[in-house]
């Protein structure tokens, strides 16, 4: 599961979803993998200001990877003047779209109950008492 | 046949997600063509729009675009291996979920599909409730595009018209001793035989899902009727 999904997902919870500690789940004990794709420039630039830059940051953060600027990049430091993609926008594309959770467990920070990943897939399956 | 509320998600399990998981290398095995409304809603998308497919199964409408994102859940782990592992569909991300506690932060999404999952819910309120949570994940101006089963299908070879009951148990049939099953992941039919799976539908009356989205607080936008299927999309506000 590719990082950039941490940034739309929640704790299945209904109870959870309604509170700001259930955004974004939290990861533990998780294991990385790079997935290769070919880069999409158009795809991250039009998406990145949907992203919440503060949940991704703190999760490079959570994960020990390379830190994020405070500030999402603009739209002219991801095209140069040549009209390429620069580094910048290689770097997202490799940290959202090619590193991905293999295994681990996704926490809510609310009610702290821990949904497995297992073989690249997160359960979101709640026990029936919790539903 | 309509279950009690009390009932219902034992009653789904047993009829409808164990019976996915059975067959589900043979089911996604006959699903691959992506049907002309929906790859066309999925088309149109901006670059850069982030969506949900809700009851993704084997993941066919993963590599309609992909200068989208969509975040893709089923409740049958063995569909979504199978989802999961298609090149063609790497933009995107599987997650295991259920259609009634989705995973997803609320106003969020500029679009969501659901497929062929609303009826398989089997009391009223479990239907309405689905479609709820679904809108509740777009954004404001979000998009739903929601498919479901339809009573009236007097053309096809289950030839059901508006007279006949609405929650049925639907025959799944893989074949024995033919090279196709014995090769199948979900393990080789027993001697050959041929093994019938049920699977339980409610099925719908002309009018009924555009009445689930209005009962959910949403707003109907476009509907139809489509091979055997009454579609609708639906928004959270008009505009
Ligand atoms: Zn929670």
């Amino acid at each position: 599961m590719k990082l950039l999904t941490l940034n739309f997902l929640t704790c299945a919870r209904k109870t959870c979803k309604a509170t700001a500690a259930s955004f974004p789940l939290h990861c533990r004990e998780v294991e990385l993998e790079q997935v290769e794709m070919d880069p999409n420039p158009l795809f991250i630039k039009n998406m990145l200001p949907r992203l919440d830059w503060k949940a991704m940051k703190g999760l490079t953060q959570e994960l020990g990877l390379p830190q994020l600027p405070n500030e999402a990049p603009s739209e002219e430091e991801l095209q140069g003047a040549d009209g390429e993609p620069t580094q910048v926008l290689n770097d997202l594309h490799t940290l959202l779209m090619e590193t991905s959770v293999v295994s681990g467990k996704l926490v809510c920070g609310n009610c702290e109950y821990e949904y497995p990943v297992k073989d690249g897939i997160a359960s979101f399956l709640l026990p029936s008492h919790m539903v | 046949m309509s279950t009690s509320a009390a009932a219902a998600p034992t009653y789904e399990n047993q009829h409808v997600h164990a019976v996915y998981n059975q067959i589900a290398a043979h089911f996604s095995s006959t699903r691959h063509k992506p049907w002309p409304i929906i790859e066309n809603f999925l088309r149109t998308l901006p670059a850069g729009a982030i969506g949900l497919d809700v009851g993704c199964g084997n993941g066919k409408y993963l590599s309609v675009n992909r200068d989208i994102f969509i975040v893709a859940s089923d409740r049958s782990r063995n569909l979504l291996e199978i989802a999961g592992k298609e090149e063609s569909h790497r933009p995107h991300a599987v997650v295991e979920a259920d259609v009634l506690e989705l995973p997803h932060p609320r106003g969020t999404f500029d679009f969501a599909i659901c497929i062929a999952v609303v009826h398989h819910l089997s009391t009223a309120e479990r239907r309405v409730e689905a479609v709820r949570g679904i809108l509740e994940t777009l954004r404001p101006e979000g998009r739903a595009l929601v498919y479901v089963w339809a009573l009236e299908q007097g053309g096809s070879r289950r030839g059901w018209t508006a007279d006949d009951e609405q929650d049925v148990m639907v025959p799944w049939v893989m074949r024995g001793s033919k090279k196709a099953a014995s090769a199948d992941a979900d393990g080789p039919a027993n001697g050959g035989q041929d093994r019938v799976f049920h699977r339980y539908y409610h099925l719908y009356r002309e009018g009924e899902l555009n009445q689930d989205v209005t009962a959910a607080g949403g707003v109907v936008l476009d509907s139809g009727y489509e091979k055997d299927n009454w579609w609708v999309v639906a928004g959270r506000q008009l505009t």
